[in-house]
């Protein structure tokens, strides 16, 4: 059984990060099965393709400098759509910051407000990869540096754009999914070299 | 023609942080519940979660949120060593006061209240001054781990880890600190853009 969150932190059977997953056995095989579900084998292409979903995932573990698990997506991306990832690697600089931030409704936490790149897909990005794609892109953009400030109308570009109600679930779930799957694996990078 | 996206211009929207028990409406139509399907049912884990619209709209895509449910559960619920389940709830908190997401902020504040009751008003204080409030060593520990990891890019290192040491935690227990904070990063996402929160009932 492939599991890719011990492949990217270098957990091998009978090591202490292995006995430690172990105690977790549930958490640990259902990451795998999200994981497959959302990107390895996803039984429903119409709502988004594969090429769409690894794009996906590479976009935001890259936004979130997962390096190993970009690499992962890198390399998938690069079999499947080799055009969408050099214009995804174009944007990465424009499109990098850190999180997060954003701004809360009106009231005492606006003290906590702050600022910062409000991302819009560029020209180039939109015309190699579509505008369907694009507006996931900058939908991703948006979940992982300032989620507080998603909204109604943030979903209502992702319709307009082309994707369905169920398709937005599954971009959600994919984003989402990968911010928990790549601070798993940074969390147990961590502890790995703890010693 | 597009889908369309349901607003809720009416609602008032919350915002402060509460231990209360807040609402929360979807932005996308959920699922119906006479079509809901047995595949379906696996995905909603309990039954019962076919009356609320934020799973009936996750059960859109099924096996996912089936998936979803069982490793929240086994992270949070799993007693078999590591983390108290007070000190669980606890950095779900942290996450979701680090990643500004009101509602999970509001379940899994009253949850670490109700696991550690003596501690109510220092749950309080995180929600009220956020993650640099004071708090004994322990707690500050969790909760410096949680936002760290929280933090885009990640500042969670060994300084994390020996500090989760030094108040008595176990590498077991850490784990389900790392685990606890990722899942809510998951969590959270889903629960800020996919809808938003309403007031307690008066």
């Amino acid at each position: 059984m492939s599991d890719l969150i011990d492949e990217l932190v270098g957990i091998v059977p009978g090591d202490r990060l292995d006995a430690l997953r172990a105690k977790r056995p549930t958490a640990r095989s259902d990451a795998q099965t999200t994981y497959d579900a959302l990107v390895a084998a996803p039984a429903d292409l119409a709502r988004a393709s594969r090429a769409e979903r690894v794009a996906l995932g590479y976009w935001v573990a890259s936004l979130s400098y997962a390096e190993a698990l970009a690499a992962h997506y890198r390399s998938l991306l690069e079999g499947l759509d080799a055009g969408a990832l050099a214009a995804i690697d174009a944007a990465l600089p424009g499109a990098r910051t850190t999180g997060p931030f954003g701004a809360y409704p009106a009231g005492p936490l606006s003290a906590e407000d702050e600022d910062g790149l409000r991302w819009a897909a560029p020209a180039e990005l939109r015309e190699a990869v579509g505008a369907r794609l694009a507006a996931a892109l900058e939908h991703a953009h948006l979940l992982t540096y300032r989620p507080r400030e998603s909204s109604a109308d943030a979903l209502q570009a992702l319709l307009d754009a082309g994707w369905t109600t169920d398709g937005v679930v599954t971009v959600s779930q994919l984003v989402a999914f990968t911010h928990f799957q790549l601070r798993v694996v940074a969390g147990l990078t961590v502890l790995k070299e703890a010693n | 023609m597009s889908e369309q996206a349901i607003h809720h211009p009416e609602l008032t929207r919350p915002n402060a942080f509460t231990q209360a028990e807040l609402g929360w409406v979807p932005w996308l139509e959920p699922k119906a519940v006479e079509d809901l399907t047995e595949e379906d049912y696996t995905g909603l884990v309990e039954r019962a979660r076919a009356g609320n619209p934020y799973f009936r709209l996750l059960v859109r895509d099924p096996v996912v949120l089936g998936a979803r449910t069982r490793a929240d559960n086994d992270i949070f619920y799993n007693e078999d060593a590591g983390l108290a389940r007070a000190e669980r709830e606890l950095s779900a908190a942290a996450t979701s006061r680090t990643n500004g997401c009101l509602y999970c902020a509001s379940v899994h504040s009253r949850f670490a209240s109700i696991q550690a009751p003596s501690r109510r008003d220092d749950v309080q204080r995180l929600l009220d001054e956020g993650i640099d409030a004071a708090q004994d060593d322990r707690w500050t520990a969790v909760i410096e781990a949680a936002a760290a990891l929280t933090a885009t890019p990640s500042h969670f290192g060994q300084a994390h880890v020996t500090a989760l040491r030094a108040v008595g935690l176990d590498d077991q227990a850490i784990v389900d600190v790392i685990q606890s904070a990722a899942f809510f990063n998951w969590a959270n996402r889903l629960m800020l853009s996919l809808g938003e929160p309403t007031p307690p009932a008066a």
